[in-house]
């Protein structure tokens, strides 16, 4: 029985013992942490998907908090959550304007013209290393889903050798924009309808030869619309997404673009679907 | 140094020894100089660094070996007109690696006249720095490959003192000759180019260092080396014996530090093409506007050395080499082991290429994603000493932070263990896509 | 040099031209080939083993390497992957090192089970070739021994030993000792290999009872017969000299990293011989050690495969020396006669261990130290 005891015993001298110095270390190496941090922390998604330049969400809030960085740049908070933030730290914030990301090429397995046989890694970047990548158009999509693989919201979606952005699980934090090696992805405002499915900056007889869906720069559209709401660069028109007044639906009826890349973002995601199906 | 030539055989260690080497369809045929064309479409940014100024407009008329365009900051080179004539256009034509890049199309007038060249200079007498500037003002790149200014190379910072000038001659790479035609039948040209270099650099070890497989080549060089006071090095049949460090190391059995430049360890690596451009140009004052490359591969007819203007498009060099018997499998540009493919034939032969290459479709072989058996092939065979397997599981999984700390940049992409892995895995694209990657996570953090 | 008579030059159209990466061109060696002069380095072992235990053996490679094939392509079907990695034959040489490593007469379900843990447990559930950490071979090796020891340590005799092994058996030891101590310890069907009789000898008379308990097994017409394989044992470990010449061809084709047999057989002769020489009773002379059991099959088949080996030379001389003490410490202290399936399995397990600490430097690493050292 007294071996029990002094086994017991023992045991329990060290645990006070050992509890004690962690009591005294604690108290002795106390860290301050700003508990506004903790709070601020909680308010954010918690995804940690890295759109806002910061290591996290954690180190986010702590920016915010110091004041690195104004609470909206977080491109996945909703306007609500933003205000909550700057409610509970005491700051004004101005309006977000809530991003999307759209991917603008049209190029896709049916529209293409000439495809080179690739063989090796089916990553975008690995293959705009050689010889620029097999699209023929040098400036289209590769269709490798380099952005889907990166996108942390599953938004998205490779079809039909394009990648197409849905725009319900779009966050717009700009991982895709990053990684891929053809610029082709853009943020834009969630309220923009109408794109212009074309990226290439070439003239429109080199387009047309390799791409049945390029922008050829015909200004059909530029002149449907009101002023301002579309930009000629170079070879190519673009919506002007800094506008107040972005282009409605009706432009793309108006315009008849004769290419046909002038479209919603719906009927581009149904299009590329209804390609697929095909197939 | 002086008369006693000492000849042995040095190597690096690794590298692998392709079974065909190709160098038989070309090796014994002379270089022959292409007739004149009627249009040249001139790549304007054909160096390593800044791309040069463009100085002429369509309608300009301009005349053999005019300034093009002109160097624009240290890390550039002029480039000068190929033929006379009067340019057509200024337009986008496909590059070698695949994007579109901007050239100066030239319609030759068939005259072929000569502009103002400069002056002859007498290079025994001739400062360093006067040889340095003649040889920036001519254009000449690295023509082995990289297309590195030459004159920069030449030009170390005070701090580092350069005691060796190595030439490349190993040509390493299966299937091109251009380099071993070129020793053989200009050996004065080479070795007077060495001893130009040489003393542009104030350095009295030099060595042209050859792969022993030509040993024709080194009979010749051997002869005449003593007159320019340039020692001759055979090299093993090994490849990437070619490579700059891998060449440093088994002429001087110096070890240029990871990350860093054969200047460190005291050494200038030039090609012999750059040579024999260097003796043009400060004898007779003659720009860069064409160098000798092979035109070879199965397919091709007539496979040959040329001497090929720049800007000469590759479907007209395989014209002259007499066509094709079959539809290739693929365009090279470059050897097999280091060359770029190619999807098409409208690239034009710049200051770098070293070989046009045409493969049988049935010669091509394909890369497939089998898994690594941890055969370690690849590890015996990596020139620089890396672990090419775990490297390229590290980069399929995206890990590029733990590539980078293996040090997956300082891989050479000399394809040595894509060559040999049993398992067909393409490791240099990895690679290649890892240093993309690496090199844009950087330049973000940098913003 | 032939005159310029070209009408039009057929040109290239350029439209199959393939896009990959450099380099463009490819040694002939893959995956298959490499399997294929594998099976051909194991011919003369299979043939050894055929020659000596007939058409028992026969049946047993045959039925493992079609049970080894079948549970690939099994699984294959089950985990929807393609299944022409049958193709690349590495089932089959599974297969037929795990019949090497049976004896001849096991029932044919022993067969079924082996491969299926070769395969399954040893293969497969890792991600299929290339991933599994452990020989898989070897798996099913100590699976069975673990789950039917008593089938799995039954050993048949050779055509040479005639009916009778009991005497056979005897010949080994001196009158006394086989009456005293292992009589009864053997039946009369099966046949004890050397390493299990000295073992058993072992542990009946430790330390005094000395060296001549050895000696009826380290005579020279013994050795002659380890030599040749005129012995109990699995199928594919009886026959040194077949073992060697596989291992010869192995080194030859470049297939496996020689380092690794060499320190492997060479610790185990060198522990052996030391103990042996200072505490001559512990154990028999090194030669026994190196010539019977399952080290040369060890130690030139199995730690050599590529993919549960390290892959720098450095780390096949850590792997081959830790291999060889781990099997000398079981042959000579522990439980079991025989260690070498244990001491290789346990250094698979440690082989990202080595393979990290032997990791060639880079090119041109010596300065790069000093200045990761200053910033780390």
């Amino acid at each position: 029985m007294g071996e029990y005891l002094l086994a017991v015993l023992i045991l329990a001298v060290i645990g006070v013992f050992l509890g004690c110095i962690i009591g005294i270390a604690a108290k002795l190496f106390k860290v301050q942490t700003d508990p506004r941090i903790e709070l601020v922390t909680e308010l954010l998604p918690g995804v940690n998907c890295g759109g806002c330049g910061m290591a996290g969400c954690a180190d986010f809030a702590r920016s915010i908090v110091t004041g690195e960085n104004p609470p909206n740049k977080c491109p996945v908070c909703s306007q609500e959550a933003v205000s909550a933030i700057a409610k509970a730290l005491g700051i004004e914030v101005g309006d977000t304007v809530k991003k999307v990301a759209v991917v603008l090429c049209g190029g896709d397995k049916n529209q293409e013209k000439v495809e080179n046989l690739y063989n090796g890694v089916s990553d975008c970047v690995s293959a705009s290393l050689i010889a620029g990548g097999p699209k023929s158009c040098a400036y289209g999509c590769l269709g490798m889903g380099s952005c889907a693989r990166a996108c942390p919201f599953g938004a998205i979606e490779m079809l039909n050798g394009l990648a197409v952005v849905h725009n319900h699980l779009c966050v717009g934090c700009g991982k895709c924009v990053e990684v891929c090696p053809r610029n082709l992805i853009k943020l834009v405002p969630t309220e923009t309808k109408v794109h212009v499915y074309c990226s290439s900056p070439e003239k429109a007889p080199a387009k047309r030869k390799v791409c049945n869906v390029a922008c050829i720069g015909c200004r059909k559209c530029v002149k449907a619309a009101k002023e301002g709401q579309f930009a000629v660069k170079g070879f190519k028109v673009e919506v002007n997404y800094d506008s107040d007044n972005l282009p409605s639906e009706e432009v793309i009826a108006a315009a008849a673009c004769p290419t046909g890349c002038l479209l919603t973002t719906q009927t581009h995601y149904e299009i590329e679907k209804n390609a697929g199906v095909e197939k | 140094m002086s008369s006693d030539i000492s000849y042995k055989t040095v190597s690096f260690k690794g590298g692998v020894h392709p079974a065909k080497d190709g160098k038989s369809l070309s090796g014994d045929r002379p270089i022959k100089t292409a007739p004149l064309l009627e249009k040249y479409q001139v790549i304007v940014h054909q160096n390593i660094g800044a791309p040069p100024k463009l100085l002429v407009a369509v309608g300009d008329k301009v005349k053999k070996g005019q300034l093009l365009a002109e160097a624009d900051g240290f890390v550039s080179v002029p480039l000068h007109a190929p033929t006379s004539g009067e340019v057509s256009a200024i337009c986008d034509i496909p590059g070698p690696m695949g994007v579109p890049v901007q050239a100066v199309e030239i319609k030759s007038d068939g005259e072929d006249t000569w502009t103002e060249l400069l002056s002859p200079l007498d290079w025994r007498n001739a400062e360093p720095q006067e040889l340095k500037d003649r040889i920036h003002d001519a254009g000449i790149v690295g023509m082995g490959g990289a297309a590195f200014p030459a004159h920069v190379k030449l030009s170390p910072p005070p701090d580092k003192k350069i005691d060796y000038l190595i030439l490349n001659g190993a040509e390493c790479e299966p299937y091109l000759t251009a380099d071993h035609r070129l020793m053989l039948e200009e050996p004065d040209k080479v070795l007077e180019g060495a001893a130009i270099l040489g003393r542009s650099l104030g350095v009295s070890n030099v060595f042209v260092g050859i792969e022993t497989n030509k040993e024709d080549a080194i009979a010749v060089l051997l002869k005449k080396a003593s007159a320019y006071n340039v020692g001759i090095v055979g090299l093993k049949v090994q490849y990437p014996q070619g490579a700059e460090k891998q060449l440093i190391y088994a002429v001087t059995k110096r070890k240029v530090p990871a990350g860093g430049l054969p200047m460190d360890v005291g050494c200038v690596v030039q090609n012999v093409g750059t040579a024999a451009a260097v003796t043009d140009a400060v004898k007779a004052g003659i720009p860069l506007i064409e160098r000798v490359t092979t035109v070879t591969g199965e397919p091709v007819k007539e496979p040959a050395n040329w001497r090929f203007r720049l800007g000469t498009p590759i479907i007209k060099a395989i014209e002259l080499a007499g066509g094709v018997a079959s539809e290739p499998g693929k365009a090279i540009l470059g050897g097999p082991m280091m060359g770029f493919a190619q999807k098409s034939f409208d690239v034009t032969i710049m200051k770098n290429t070293s070989g046009i290459l045409l493969l049988d479709a049935k010669d091509v072989f394909q890369y497939e994603s089998n898994p690594c058996i941890r055969c370690g092939k690849c590890i015996n065979a990596c020139a620089m000493n890396l672990s090419p397997g775990p490297l390229g599981a590290m980069i399929e999984s995206e890990k590029f932070d733990l590539a980078a700390r293996a040090g997956v940049m300082d891989c050479i992409e000399c394809g040595s263990c894509a060559y040999i892995c049993p398992a067909r895995i393409p490791l240099v694209q990895h690679f290649r896509r890892a240093k993309a990657e690496i090199r844009r996570m950087t330049q973000n953090q940098k913003k | 040099m032939s005159e310029e008579v070209k009408n039009e030059p057929q040109l290239p159209s350029g439209n199959e031209l393939i896009l990959s990466s450099s380099p463009h061109i490819h040694d002939r060696e893959n995956i298959q080939s490499i399997m294929v002069k594998v099976l051909l380095a194991l011919m003369p072992a299979i043939f050894m083993g055929m020659w000596l235990f007939g058409a028992d053996a026969i049946r047993v490679i045959l039925l493992c390497s079609i049970f080894c094939v079948g549970a690939e392509i099994l699984w294959c079907l089950m985990a929807g992957k393609p299944t022409s990695t049958v193709k690349d034959c590495s089932a089959l040489v599974t297969g037929i090192l795990l019949a090497l490593n049976l004896s001849a007469n096991v029932p044919w379900w022993l067969c079924l089970i082996g491969a299926i843990l070769a395969i399954w447990l040893g293969k497969q559930i890792f991600g299929g070739l290339g991933h599994n950490p452990f020989n898989p071979a070897l798996v099913a090796r100590v699976g069975l021994l673990i789950g039917f020891p008593k089938l799995m340590t039954s050993w048949v005799p050779t055509i040479f030993m005639g009916q009778n092994t009991q005497s056979y058996s005897k010949a080994f030891f001196s009158d006394s000792i086989w009456m005293n101590v292992l009589e009864g310890k053997l039946d009369g069907i099966t046949c004890a290999t050397p390493l299990g009789l000295a073992g058993e000898a072992e542990k009946i008379i430790s330390g005094a009872g000395a060296p001549q308990l050895f000696s009826g097994i380290t005579t020279s017409e013994a050795y002659l017969n380890y030599f040749w394989g005129n012995v109990g044992g699995c199928i594919g470990e009886i026959s040194a000299v077949a073992l060697l010449l596989g291992g010869v061809i192995l080194v030859w084709f470049k297939l496996i990293k020689w380092q690794i047999p060499l320190c492997y057989i060479g610790t185990v002769a060198v522990l052996s011989w030391c103990i042996n020489l200072f505490f001559p009773g512990v154990t028999p002379p090194a030669l026994f050690h190196l010539l019977t059991g399952g080290l040369l099959l060890g130690a030139i088949f199995m730690a050599t495969d590529m993919v549960t080996s390290p892959m720098t030379g450095l780390g096949a001389v850590i792997f081959g020396i830790g291999c060889g003490l781990i099997t000398c410490v079981i042959r000579i202290w522990g439980n079991y006669p025989e260690g070498v399936s244990f001491s290789i399995l346990f250094m698979n397990a440690l082989v990202p261990l080595i393979d990290r600490v032997a990791t060639k430097k880079p090119f041109g690493y010596i300065k790069r130290t000093t200045e990761k050292g200053a910033t780390a």
